[in-house]
């Protein structure tokens, strides 16, 4: 089938095409690019809502009861749902369609389950690509669920537009709520469990770390090269800040779910009116310029490489005689990248 | 490094109602260990979620897991659901308690294989490897 078939199918709501499409995007298949180029144009419509947290506390429940939400609001729902890549053998369980089968037949839910293949981020690498394909194909919201994200996994604030980081009862003291990463990252914490004895501490713990101030998501562009670089426009939004709220959830029986839905509401809101909206989506498309340029860069390298130079350098990282750093300089001369 | 990174996708299910998902967790882990994704959808599943679901994921593989006897009423289902959603290019096994006698029918009704209790975990991942249609790539 042509390429130009597929994403017409796509545009018109053909939802096997859609799931070709991201097939294609996920294992960079040699039309993915021109795929990508037909959609772009009909793609910065759909709202991106990530959803992370540790594993086990709830985030898949609480897509599961997201999209229901907004189903009965009329609304057409997508899901794409990372789960981690064994590091040993590349193989993945990915499981999170167990907790959503609710949404299983709904024509107005496309649900997508999607390995991290190696990144480390909370994300995969074609999650970018994917939520593309997603957006343009139609889609009100996306719930882009990270793995179980630990402290650092901090990609999907770069990802989405409004960030749910999920927290449960039990899970550490009050210094865990104020370590840097991931808690830095929400717009909306839901303390989910929250019929658990321990929940009403967790979100005392929140509230206390949120009262100490925090910093808005796109200064994540502050660690990105390009955008370091880029000076052409202010990186500060105007008007005023967005108070997060943490919010009580019991995900497994929707109690708590219309505030969360509520809080969604008001941050795109939010970001629409404080011009924040196109920050993020700024910062978004520079990261994603950067990967891309970066992993471009590293396949002309090794296309250009001769292998006799490789081996040598290897033989002389392993005796010792070379640095990984000297050895690179030494690469990139090989290929005519020295500077 | 990006290169053309195809992975087997593998849908394990367990149609109709029985909750005996043992078997069906430890073959989706020992095809995890063979570098395998697999979607794990669980159980109580019908022929309709089944077919649904293997078409947002675009699976390579669809493994039926069932125990309830019901076999020869559900496994055909799955598969005409299949065809009806346009899905007829995926390689499709079951396992479970299923009698000799029924394999040839399952088999004439569009399953690949069927594989018995005591089947060794390599024959299940040599049988998909050798076996995937790999026409995505």
């Amino acid at each position: 089938m042509s390429i130009q078939t597929l994403t017409d199918q796509l545009l018109s709501g053909h939802r096997r095409s859609l799931a070709r499409l991201i097939t294609y995007v996920e294992n960079d298949h040699p039309d993915a690019a021109e795929a990508l180029e037909r959609l772009y144009p009909h793609t910065g419509q759909a709202h991106l809502i990530g959803i992370t947290g540790a594993p086990g506390t709830g985030k898949s429940s609480l897509v599961n009861q997201l999209a229901q939400a907004y189903r009965r609001r009329e609304q057409r729902v997508a899901v794409l749902a990372v789960d981690p890549t064994s590091p040993f053998s590349g193989g993945a369980i990915l499981g999170d369609r167990i907790r959503m089968t609710e949404l299983t037949g709904d024509p107005g839910v496309f649900i997508r389950s999607m390995a991290s293949r190696g990144s480390l981020g909370g994300l995969a690498r074609a999650v970018g690509d994917a939520l593309k394909v997603l957006d343009a194909a139609g889609f009100d919201k996306i719930l882009l669920e990270t793995v179980g994200a630990g402290q650092s996994e901090v990609e999907i604030a770069k990802t989405a537009q409004t960030v749910i980081v999920v927290e449960a009862p039990g899970l550490g003291d009050d210094v865990q709520a104020i370590k840097a990463g991931i808690l830095e990252i929400a717009d909306i914490f839901v303390v989910n469990k929250a019929d658990r004895p321990e929940a009403k501490r967790t979100a005392a713990a929140l509230k206390m770390m949120l009262e100490l101030g925090h910093a808005p998501a796109h200064h994540l562009l502050r660690h990105s090269l390009l955008a370091s670089l880029d000076q052409t426009s202010p990186y500060e939004a105007a008007g005023p800040a967005w108070t997060i709220p943490v919010l009580p959830t019991v995900a497994i029986n929707g109690q708590g779910l219309d505030e969360v839905v509520a809080a969604i509401e008001q941050h795109r809101q939010h970001l629409l009116d404080s011009g924040e909206l196109a920050l993020r989506d700024r910062a978004r498309l520079i990261d994603e310029l950067e990967t891309t340029l970066q992993s471009e860069l590293m396949r002309q390298v090794i296309a250009r490489l001769p292998a006799d130079v490789l081996a040598e350098m290897v033989a002389r990282l392993d005796d010792r005689s070379l640095t990984p750093q000297a050895a690179a300089q030494k690469i990139l001369a090989a290929v005519g990248l020295a500077g | 490094m990006t290169t053309n990174t195809q992975k087997i996708r593998v849908l394990v299910a367990k149609p109709g109602l029985d909750g005996h998902d043992r078997g069906a967790k430890v073959v989706a882990r020992a095809l995890r260990d063979a570098g395998l994704e697999v979607i794990y959808t669980g159980i109580r599943q019908t022929p309709d979620m089944i077919a649904e679901s293997a078409l947002q994921e675009d699976v390579d593989v669809i493994g039926l897991s069932i125990l309830s006897g019901a076999h020869m009423a559900l496994l055909p289902a799955v598969v005409d659901k299949l065809r009806q959603v346009g899905i007829d290019d995926v390689l499709i096994v079951a396992g479970g308690i299923i009698p000799e006698q029924d394999i040839v029918a399952l088999k004439e009704a569009g399953v690949h294989a069927v594989f018995t209790p005591g089947t060794p975990m390599q024959s299940i991942i040599d049988f998909i490897k050798d076996n995937v249609p790999l026409n995505k790539a």
